[in-house]
């Protein structure tokens, strides 16, 4: 007898004999009838309708039954919630039941049961379960809450739950520590900003004896929430993860991942001179291997973060390339993960042996595949330079086979050769154009013109190849149709006596036959260069290329590091920033990897090292937990990745040809001033969402304040390196002696040198403009970074913006233009000779319309009258008079902004009381809003 | 509108209210099997709409085979992890950052306990026992907390299905719910419950090594690795202690261990000691890697020849023992998938029997014993499509055999011993090497 007969009543009748039967006297006709709702449950028919009846069934001693009935319970309660309200007194009855399983169950039925009504009844039950004398009912209490925070956060808070979940951190039963701490950072998700888990050395401790005693999944949750933790100083964190290590040996593939993300976040900190960093190293390889020997599931996952791991240190698997050789029978996930790390580990000493494999992938079954190992071959020739030679003749073996799919991605992937070896394998020229007909992919046609075009000079037929490919231009995809202009362009200018037909004729098939506005413009820039300066022409087109390298496809630092903080999670997965795909963007914190400590590049002992203090280069940034973007800032990358210092980052190769050179030569001949690209005007709401984030940052971090001269805010990040190609920009506006300036620190975190710098604003409510060009006079070298002091005048064009101190900015250097905006504080734009009359103040005040009156309340300032008065003297707004009227202070003040508004002040402050009243008055009241932040700005720091 | 729409648009209005939370709370799993019908769905939060599984049947389909549908798939809202074991695919639903792995490893998890109650894990069985299964799948998850996933605890929990045990709940109306607290659940030793009792006091513990390789077309070895566990059966009267020892402990550098192996003892001695569960489990699983010397038990002899000209190509394979410290290799089974193109192929084995399949091309062979004085071989023709090309691919060997008495790696354990109790157990130890993925290029 199996229960599969429940799933043959299918007829109509069917629910009412059900109901019929439910309420059938006999037990045994009632558990079979409940089985039977349960299993069409399982297959998704919808069995609501049986409600009242089920939850009948709940009274009784047979736990089966009870169970089943919770079940049920569990999945329609939302949808039936006034009848649910039925089950409460059971609820409630059972959570006193001496059985403790089923005090538990009672608890964990109750927290599934997202009805409103019903939580109301579940608080008393929950409090009494908390505190239960068995651990079991303990532990399932502790999921409760975090259930019940999600139905109703406010009445877990209002009921003091959170307090008893802190508590049970410190449970004697390791179940219910790990309990504690999943329901903990559960609820601190949805709260980002609250500090629920608050680590410090003693809770860490506790969580670290619960880690050796806890089942695998408590394991799991105590490992990430480690992870969160800044330990210290150096020494913390080794000894945290001398009591990680042994979980690397743990039979569970996601307990073994999550103590490789604490050991690599907290490696960070560690001296690299330590005999225990190599140490670590060295236990981190076999258990990363070993998740290879897992299931493919699970092999997929963790490969996806070897990736990781092998770019932020390779020297952890740089002896274990066999493990990453590929069965012909691994799925195919996991073969394309396989050959992407192989290439990562490529070096010298093993290139012979990958070559061999990939050689040998080459003529496996799956189409992808062999394209990808292809592929594979080309980035070892640009990874491995002793090895060029013998991947081009690898490949050249793979053009001999003849299979038309190799055939094309050999060629793409040759191409990519010549960008990286000029002028070392153009032997091979002749092997290639053999091949010409059987391309059909539109990659591999562009990737062999770009070939002829490139070495039209050694081609002798060059100009019948490329002919041969304009007989049907309207028929290519408009990559080869840009990549055919390129080079016949090219080829004229090589060979300009017989072709000039050729490039007539390519020259108006796409200025004048072509839909395509990329193409058009592309034709008629080539079209007026050469008719006006083909010495010119000949400089740009021709213009030597920068190199490519194999950094192109590792994954940029800043982001790197990121995700290193969140290995063994989806974001690990897609490489992506959680932000980038978590929905709702709520409950996301960017996560930074801790500065070093005592690095071994400075030369200072790990011992005599300021334990503690992160190597923080702008002492005005105090940096806080919160303050993540902060700790970024100062953020200490260890050494550079080594690479060629001066290679460029392969851009579109057709962007390469048209612009690479060409438009700098243009351009940048001028004062190195910005001038936007023709046809790329600057975009004047770009980046505004990012910016005024980024403003808001600005009013709320602390700092030191000079007290002579205006007050001036600590930089913060303004352009993260991420969203700018590893340009990172951070500053902060200051105004002294009357001018002005723009104080910026550029920081490099790309692999490439940067120079050709150049700024400019958008119009703005003030005017601000650059008062002289960006001066950056040297390149700036990978990880260097360099502080500039930007003056700026007022007389530039004004356009309101909202908010009123929102600036747009563009920055132009060798690689792109960047955009981003930033909120400047009024107080820069208060002048000097702000100070009013008496009388005209009193005038003024009269004449400017009541409802042009604001009131602001500064709260929590402890200063009196007159060092309110010094204080914002400094920032230039002046005093006139004070009064003293019961027992309060009047101040009565005056500023004026550059653009001539005058603002007119009354601030009030009580002695007893902290929070001062500060009035407005002025003709332009949208501005009294931004005075009142400067107030509140100058005030508070 | 009719109660189905009507839901439908009930849980669109929800997953959107709860797309704004941050949950590992939200899981559903869906069994579908091959045919790529759902036949078991289990939400521990809010339902979830059928309808998300689209996204699964999608990426089935551009699969070429069920063993190539990626186990992460990203939708809209949700976010869909696959395991595909015994011609089932477990997706488990989430919403938004949970770890992966962990969910990966909770479906294995699920699918070995299915094993474990029913003896097999197929659609017919888990049908069959679908209130066990729901059951089962409510205790093993709560809001996304595992609760208890060792077998042990599980089964006190809810009795697995015997026929004796359904006849007997007939007759008297007895549950298969125990409605005790496992005793093992909370104590220091999860794993263990108390108050065992045995007549017969027992330990076995076998060790099973599986190599891993890919050999060359010349004979030479790419990689070759061993992924080796030692399984233990042990049935021991009250809390026994336990200690093993090995020969050659320093083989063992790459381990994952049960939790009930004490790991300092590990770390300072090299001895494995421990308090076991009852029954049987898994007690540690290592890796022996390419660096060691990993020897390889058998060599393949092969000639496979495609011409251009003619549509006829030679085949001929031998198997033969290489180092397996004299001991015989057995249960020889060598499969290989064949180029699209061949048509068919016409062999004579020395020994064994083969097949060839015409439509999946796979040409497998069941040699059994290899005898090192006479030793198997299969030799013949490969006709293929007229008109075709030679192959550009060239198939791949694969291999299986096993082989008693030998742990390949050489690992040996040197003793057993119990304290904590009195009584005299029998002990055993069992050795036993077998092929993994061991390939064999041409």
């Amino acid at each position: 007898m199996t229960d599969s007969k429940y799933f043959t009543t299918t007829k109509k009748g069917e629910i009412f004999e059900l109901k019929a039967e439910l309420n059938s006297d006999k037990k045994e006709k009632k558990k079979e009838a409940v089985k039977k709702v349960i299993a069409s449950m399982t297959v998704g028919k919808d069995v609501s309708a049986l409600f009242p009846d089920v939850v009948n069934c709940m009274q009784t001693d047979n736990l089966e039954l009870k169970k089943l009935v919770y079940l049920y319970l569990m999945n329609y309660a939302k949808s039936q919630p006034d009848m649910a309200i039925m089950a409460v007194n059971t609820f409630v009855k059972d959570c006193e039941d001496p059985n403790p399983l089923i005090r538990a169950l009672a608890v964990r039925t109750m927290g599934c049961i997202r009805v409103d009504k019903i939580t109301e009844y579940l608080c008393e039950p929950l409090r009494k379960c908390l505190k239960d004398e068995d651990p079991y009912v303990r532990k399932t209490a502790a999921v409760c809450v975090a259930k019940l925070h999600d139905i109703n956060a406010q009445l877990v808070e209002d009921q003091g739950f959170l307090d008893t979940l802190k508590d049970l951190i410190s449970d004697s039963n390791p179940m219910v520590v790990a309990n504690a701490v999943a329901a903990l950072s559960e609820i601190a998700e949805s709260h980002p900003s609250s500090n629920l888990l608050d680590l410090n050395p003693q809770s860490i401790n506790k969580l670290l004896t619960a880690l050796n005693e806890c089942t695998e999944w408590g394991q799991i949750f105590i490992l990430d929430c480690l992870a969160n933790y800044m330990p210290k100083d150096d020494r913390e964190a080794q000894s945290i993860c001398e009591r990680v290590t042994p979980r690397l040996s743990h039979a569970n593939s996601a307990v073994v991942l999550s103590a490789v993300k604490v050991l690599m976040k907290f490696m960070e900190m560690l001296s690299k001179d330590l005999d225990y960093y190599g140490t670590l190293l060295k236990k981190l390889a076999p258990p990363l291997v070993t998740l290879l020997s897992a299931e493919p599931e699970l092999q997929y996952v963790a490969l996806r973060n070897i990736n990781l791991i092998v770019q932020k240190r390779p020297e952890i698997l740089k002896h274990e390339m066999k493990v990453f050789f590929v069965k012909y029978n691994d799925p195919i996930y996991v073969k394309l993960e396989k050959l992407d790390i192989m290439i990562r580990l490529a070096s010298q000493a093993n290139i012979a042996q990958v070559l061999a494999e990939l050689k040998e992938y080459a003529t496996e079954v799956d189409v992808d595949f062999v394209r990808k190992a292809v592929r594979a071959i080309g980035r070892c020739a640009i990874k491995v330079e002793q090895s060029a030679e013998r991947c081009v003749s690898t490949l050249l073996d793979l053009i001999q086979t003849k299979v038309n799919y190799v055939v094309q991605e050999a060629i793409v992937v040759i191409k990519d050769i010549f960008r990286k070896y000029p002028n070392k394998y153009e032997s091979v020229i002749a092997t290639l154009c053999e091949n010409l007909d059987s391309l059909d992919e539109p990659e591999a046609r562009a990737a062999m013109i770009w070939i002829v075009g490139e070495y039209a000079e050694r081609i002798d037929n060059a100009d019948e190849l490329l002919e041969s490919f304009l007989e049907g231009f309207h028929d290519e995809s408009t990559q080869v149709q840009l990549q055919l202009l390129t080079a016949i362009v090219k080829l004229f200018l090589k060979k300009p006596t017989e072709t000039q037909e050729l490039v007539q004729q390519v020259l108006s098939l796409a200025t004048q036959d072509s839909d395509n506005p990329d193409l058009r413009d592309r034709g008629y820039i080539y079209w007026r260069l050469l008719s006006t300066d083909p010495v010119a022409a000949k400089e740009v087109v021709l213009a030597e290329k920068p190199l490519i390298s194999e950094e192109t496809d590792l994954i940029e630092p800043t982001l790197l590091d990121e995700l290193i903080c969140h290995i063994g999670t989806l974001a690990s997965v897609y490489h992506k920033p959680p932000g980038a795909f978590v929905e709702g963007g709520r409950g996301v914190v960017h996560k930074s990897l801790p500065p070093r400590t005592g690095s071994s590049e400075s030369a200072e002992s790990p011992d005599t090292a300021p334990a503690g203090v992160p190597a923080a280069d702008q002492p005005s940034v105090i940096p806080t937990q919160g303050d993540l973007l902060g700790d970024l800032l100062n953020l200490d990358l260890g050494p550079p990745v080594s690479g060629p210092p001066v290679a460029t980052s392969s851009v579109q190769m057709g962007a390469v040809d048209l612009l690479g050179g060409g438009l700098d030569s243009l351009m940048g001949g001028g004062s190195g001033g910005f001038a936007p690209a023709p046809g790329t005007a600057v975009p004047s709401n770009t980046g505004a969402p990012l910016g005024s984030g980024l403003g808001d940052l600005f009013d709320l971090t602390g700092g030191v304040g000079t007290l002579s001269g205006s007050y001036v805010a600590p930089k913060t990040v303004w352009l993260p390196a991420m969203k700018a190609k590893g340009l990172e920009i951070s500053g902060t506006f200051s105004r002294q002696v009357g001018s002005i300036s723009m104080d910026l620190v550029l920081t490099n975190k790309a692999l490439q040198v940067m120079s050709d710098f150049a700024i400019q604003f958008n119009r703005n409510s003030f005017g601000l403009a650059p008062a002289a060009p960006l001066q950056v006079h040297a390149p700036l070298a990978p990880n260097q970074s360099v502080e500039i002091s930007l003056p700026l005048n007022t007389v530039g064009s004004v356009m309101k913006m909202d908010p009123l101190n929102n600036l747009q900015v563009a920055v132009k250097n060798n690689i792109d233009v960047f955009y981003f905006s930033t909120l400047y504080p009024l107080h820069i734009l208060f002048v000097e000779d702000g100070k009013m009359e008496r009388q005209m103040f009193l005038a003024t005040w009269k004449d400017i319309p009541n409802e042009n009156e604001t009131q602001f309340q500064i709260k929590d300032c402890s200063l009196n009258a007159d060092s309110v008065s010094s204080k914002l003297q400094g920032s230039n707004i002046f005093t006139i008079a004070k009064r003293n009227v019961e027992g309060q202070d009047m101040l009565y003040q005056s500023l004026k902004l550059t653009n001539g508004i005058w603002v007119l002040a009354e601030l009030r402050i009580q002695p007893s009381n902290p929070s001062f009243t500060l009035s407005l008055k002025c003709r332009a009241p949208e501005v009294s809003q931004y005075v009142y932040q400067a107030y509140e700005t100058i005030l508070k720091n | 509108m009719t109660q189905k729409s009507r839901d439908r648009l009930c849980e669109h209005e929800t997953s959107v209210l709860i797309a704004q939370r941050n949950h590992l709370a939200e899981f559903s799993l869906f069994l579908i099997n091959a045919a790529g019908d759902i036949f078991l769905e289990k939400h521990w939060k809010s339902v979830v709409s059928r309808s998300v599984c689209d996204y699964f049947f999608e990426a089935q389909e551009r699969a070429s085979e069920a063993e190539n549908v990626p186990p992460v798939i990203p939708t809209p809202h949700h976010y869909l992890l696959s395991v595909y074991r015994h011609k089932i695919f477990f997706v488990a639903v989430i919403q938004s950052e949970v770890p992966p792995l962990f969910v990966i490893e909770f479906l294995h998890r699920v699918v070995d306990t299915f094993q474990d109650y029913f003896g097999v894990c197929s659609e017919v069985i888990i049908k069959d026992n679908v209130v066990v299964v729901y059951e089962v799948l409510e205790e093993m998850l709560d809001n996304g907390f595992p609760l208890a996933t060792e077998s042990n605890i599980l089964k006190e929990l809810i009795k697995p299905p015997t026929i004796l045990r359904t006849v007997v709940n007939t007759i008297t109306g007895s549950t298969n719910v125990g409605d005790q607290l496992p005793t093992g659940q909370l104590s220091v030793v999860p794993w263990r419950r108390t108050g065992v009792k045995y007549t017969n006091n027992e330990a076995y513990f076998d060790v099973i090594e599986e190599i891993d390789a890919i050999i060359d077309k010349s004979g030479s070895t790419i990689t070759a690795e061993i992924q080796g566990v030692i399984d233990a059966c042990v049935k021991l009267t009250g809390m026994p202690d336990l200690t093993l020892s090995f020969m050659n402990p320093r083989l063992l550098d790459d381990v994952s261990f049960h939790p009930c192996v004490r790991f300092k003892r590990w770390e300072s001695e090299r001895i494995l000691s421990f308090i076991p569960p009852d029954g049987n489990f898994r007690l540690l699983s290592y890796h022996v890697s390419a660096q060691n010397l990993v020897a390889i038990p058998v060599y393949v002899k092969h000639n496979i020849s495609f011409r251009d000209s003619s549509s006829l190509g030679r085949f001929e394979i031998t198997v033969g023992p290489k180092q397996t410290m004299g001991k015989t290799v057995e249960g020889v089974m060598v499969t290989s998938q064949m180029p699209k193109s061949v048509l068919n192929m016409t062999l004579t084995p020395s020994q064994g029997t083969h097949v060839f399949d015409p439509v999946t091309k796979l040409l497998s062979w069941d040699v059994g014993k290899i005898n090192p004085q006479k030793l198997p071989s299969l030799k013949g023709s490969v006709s293929l499509q007229a008109g075709t090309s030679k192959p550009d691919e060239n198939p791949t060997i694969n291999l299986q055999f096993k082989i008693q008495q030998l742990a390949i790696s050489g690992l040996k354990v040197n003793r057993l011993d119990m304290y904590g109790e009195k009584y005299k157990p029998f002990k055993g130890i069992k050795y036993m090497t077998k092929a993994g993925k061991f390939q064999v290029r041409t």
